[in-house]
């Protein structure tokens, strides 16, 4: 036995066919109706509710839940729909243990709340099972055209909101499909049967909104033509650049960015086709470093350690997700920062890492290396705002600590410019945000217009 | 170890809990189930003369329920029984032989005329079952035909077939009332008049459980059709409770023995109907949710209570509570509470702000100093107890009394230390003054 490998134990395959399929199915699967029916009913309908005001989107969420109860599953979703028309990724995505969850006054009393997240996927799931449409009807045409630029989840939100107010919308998009992270970042098993798909279609069916794919700002799409030729602009760009690591034998075979192969593994037909190392280390503290590691290990990898620098209390993964990675067998080391990758024949055969310390807030390695072996090396150490793409010709839109800079109806310091979701600065990477940011936009934009 | 032995008007069991006359009593086979489950009695399905009746072949029963499918309350289209009537007696005789500790009541329901009544209670004492009762209360089917619940209307029909049952017959007669009535001690009285030796009550309540909006229908419906049916269960135990409260403490019935009935599903149901003046209590629709093992739980449970509250036999607490139940023009105007509530227990949903708020007096606050607290304003409250009600919470909002003294910060008097009630207020125009002339 060598002591690294020669040649790298990166494999498809690993698994049988069912075991793929068990692995990447659901991870909370719809509630039954009475199920349904049994949690609502554990909803004390409180005044001033706790959870609304937890909701980045502020969802009258007594009153769906209310409406669940009463077997009233389509009036709940249009409750839901009212303020997130997103309400149907949000349900899978959200970290509720953290938002609506966090303060439910059943959760402060006895430590289980109301499942709000899985209660909103039962109306939402049972509208859009039900509809073929979004339920809004769209005003009376008001001739102003609005560019939207990105079609995740805050483009998609911004886009429905102006087309519901008479407006007519261009979508543009880099990517060949809309959804943005929803189609290529979301764990699987979080959006299984191509959900994200399903939504961006029933968001679409309000119709008013044109769709332009594969145009990315900065290649061929210029912000000051789009300015000229529409009447506002939003920009819900998101973050295309990754950080890199900075670190000898980074560009080695194996080594990867999380959101690539998370963006491979959620367009893959068959996910037995995709290779897999033996041995995986992921390099980060986030959800990204949780979603890679946990379906690194559930396409087979034997071993998957999340390396981060600091302790595990500071991880921007929250701490249910951080549960998830370790019940599926993830293991999580802390205090330990990248030092240097090493390798065989071009390829990684191990990460050292260098274990670190924190004394007055500063984060300092103590010269202490440790080898991992690895077959696969994933970075999920952060994505930035690529602002060149923005800043290519004319006016410059101002940008601080690399995000978008947004007023609260997040406008810009261009006049007809807004933007939200993850390019913009303050936000809380979050769905939910992102979606809450496309209706403030948009409610901003129809104001500007209708004046 | 409590003693649970009943004797009702003569008629003796070993606990007062009796299967009342409904399905789970139609046969030998079910009854003798029951007694192996331990009950203390039953009460037979009706009898009736001449040909069975027939049942519908549809839907004879709907329900109410929780949101996990509790069942809350239930209604039946069902009739008297429908086997014919040698058949029940043998089998009657034959239970009767082989339980000789149990407690074997006969329901009877024949039509209103005193030979029909003289034939069936022949044949009953044939039978050596330990009484009758009379099934003046099913509200629906039979009524139609003049009898159950058309008798049971009728305070003088009550009387004259009471009459002839206690001239015809040595047995106990228990007669059973329609609570589908405006003043339960009407035909009360009447039976009570007539001779009889126990009342039980309630029968069922008549009822539409509810519509079936899409055949926009009745349920149960039969045929696109359905009809009012009788209406039992847990929820209909506070109107069963007052009922049999409003017999016991009327001066013409008082004392008369009185067979609980409506809504008992645990011991604590049948203890509260006992404290109001019941003797036994009878059970049907906790049987038919959950099966005959219930009685396990209700047979420990009182017994337990009793142990517990330091009672040795059941006529120590049969009654207990008449006294207390009072009207409201006597209860005590000077008795004053105001609503406090335990902040280690509150768990802040606001449900006690917004009811008081938006419905009552606007006693309790959302907001102290900016945040989010729920706390009894006393200027406002009026010791109402909605809040209590309304709080999801057990003991986290309490009624407390203001002592003697004090001064009430609603109406800024002090609290009186005597006892005054409505028929001596100054605010009533018909109160009762103290001989001035």
């Amino acid at each position: 036995m060598t002591e690294l490998n020669a040649t790298p134990d990166v494999a498809s395959g690993r698994l049988r066919a069912e075991e793929y399929a068990e692995n990447f199915s659901d991870l909370h699967p719809r509630l039954e109706p009475h199920e349904a029916y049994v949690e609502a009913d554990r909803c004390y309908f409180c005044y001033d509710a706790p959870c609304m005001q937890a909701c980045p989107t502020s969802i009258d969420i007594p009153l769906f839940i209310r409406q669940i109860s009463t077997g009233n599953e389509i009036g709940a979703a249009k409750t839901i729909f009212e303020q997130n028309i997103l309400g149907g990724m949000c349900a899978r995505v959200c970290p509720t243990e953290t938002l609506c969850e966090q303060v439910c006054v059943r959760e402060v009393a006895e430590g289980k709340p109301v499942k709000i997240g899985e209660l909103q996927r039962y109306a939402t799931d049972h509208f859009m099972n039900a509809r073929e449409k979004t339920p809004f009807e769209r005003a009376a045409p008001t001739g102003k055209t609005v560019a939207v630029v990105g079609a995740g989840p805050a483009g998609l939100s911004c886009a429905h909101r102006l087309a519901v107010h008479g407006h007519d919308v261009t979508l543009f998009d880099a990517r060949a499909k809309l959804g943005g992270l929803n189609e290529y970042g979301i764990a699987s098993y979080k959006s299984v049967d191509d959900f994200a798909a399903r939504e961006v279609d029933f968001i679409l069916s309000i119709g008013g909104i044109t769709v332009e794919t594969g145009k990315r700002l900065g290649e061929g799409l210029d912000l000051a033509d789009l300015r000229g030729r529409f009447d506002a602009v939003f920009l819900g760009i998101g973050l295309a650049g990754v950080n890199a690591l900075g670190l000898e034998g980074e560009d080695k075979d194996n080594v990867i960015d999380a959101v690539d192969y998370i963006a491979d593994l959620r367009q893959s037909d068959d996910l037995s086709s995709l290779p897999v190392g033996r041995r995986v280390v992921v390099i980060g503290g986030g959800m990204t470093a949780v979603d890679i590691a946990v379906q690194t290990r559930l396409l087979g990898a034997e071993e998957v350690t999340i390396a981060y620098r600091r302790g595990q209390d500071r991880m921007n993964a929250s701490e249910y997700e951080q549960h998830l990675a370790q019940t599926n067998g993830v293991k999580i080391l802390t205090w330990a920062q990248p030092h240097a990758i090493k390798g065989e024949n071009g390829h990684v055969s191990a990460i050292e890492l260098e274990r670190t310390v924190e004394s007055d807030g500063k984060l300092s390695g103590t010269g202490e290396i440790i080898s991992l072996p690895a077959d696969m090396v994933f970075k999920a150490v952060g994505q930035t705002l690529v602002a060149s793409d923005l800043n290519g010709s004319a006016q410059a839109i101002h940008i601080e600590r690399g995000r978008i800079v947004v007023d609260d109806e997040r406008k810009t310091s261009l006049a007809d410019v807004w933007a939200g979701g993850d390019c913009v600065l303050g936000g809380e990477d979050l769905t939910v945000a992102a979606v809450e940011d496309g209706k403030v936009a948009a409610e901003s934009i129809h104001r500007a217009l209708m004046a | 170890m409590a003693d649970l032995r009943s004797n009702f008007v003569g008629i003796k069991s070993p606990n007062p809990f009796w299967l009342a006359s409904a399905p789970p009593t139609d046969k030998e086979y079910n009854v003798v189930r029951a007694f192996k489950a331990g009950w203390g009695g039953v009460v037979w399905k009706t009898l009736g003369d001449g040909d069975p009746v027939v049942n519908v072949n549809g839907p004879r029963y709907g329900a109410i329920h929780g949101k996990d499918r509790q069942l809350i309350g239930l209604n039946n289209i069902e009739l008297i029984t429908d086997r014919p009537l040698e058949v029940n007696l043998r089998e009657i005789k034959q239970v009767k032989r082989d339980w000789k500790d149990r407690a074997l009541v006969v329901s009877l329901m024949v039509p209103c005329e005193e030979q029909n009544w003289i034939n069936i209670l022949k044949q009953v004492e044939d039978t050596e079952a330990d009484g009758v009762e009379l099934n003046f209360g099913c509200p629906h089917g039979m009524s139609e035909r003049g009898m159950g619940s058309a008798v049971g209307q009728v305070p003088e029909y009550i009387e004259m077939v009471t009459r002839w049952c206690k001239t015809h017959t040595r047995m106990p007669v228990i007669v059973k009332l329609t609570p589908n009535i405006t003043d339960i001690r009407k035909p009360a009285q009447a039976a009570h008049a007539g001779g009889a030796d126990a009342v039980s009550l309630i029968n069922t309540i008549n009822s539409i459980v509810g519509v079936d909006l899409d055949a926009m229908a009745p349920t149960p419906t039969i045929d696109g059709k359905g009809a009012h049916g009788g209406y039992c269960g847990p929820a209909v135990k506070p109107i069963a409770l007052n009922m049999v409260a409003e017999i016991a403490r009327d001066p013409i019935t008082r004392g008369l023995p009185i067979s609980g009935i409506g809504g008992v599903t645990t011991w604590r149901d049948a203890a509260e109907f006992m404290a109001l003046g019941a003797g036994t209590v009878q059970v049907c629709t906790a049987a038919m949710t959950y099966g005959f093992k219930i009685v396990e739980e209700m047979i420990e449970g009182l017994s337990d209570w009793m142990d517990s509250a330091g009672y040795s036999s059941l006529d120590q607490f049969v009654g207990r509570a008449v006294p207390n139940c009072s009207d409201w023009q006597h209860l005590n105007l000077n008795y004053i509470t105001k609503a406090k509530i335990d902040q280690d227990l509150c768990i802040k949903c606001g449900r006690c702000h917004i009811a008081c708020e938006d419905t009552s007096h606007q006693a309790i606050t959302s907001l102290v100093d900016g945040a989010r607290h729920f706390e009894v304003i006393d200027e406002e409250c009026v010791g109402c107890n909605l809040c209590v009600n309304v709080c999801p919470v057990e003991n986290c909002i309490t009624m407390e009394s203001m002592p003697a003294g004090e001064i009430d910060p609603r109406t800024k008097k002090v609290v009186d230390p005597n006892y005054a009630n409505w028929t001596t207020h100054p605010n009533n125009p018909m109160a009762v003054r103290e001989a001035a002339e």
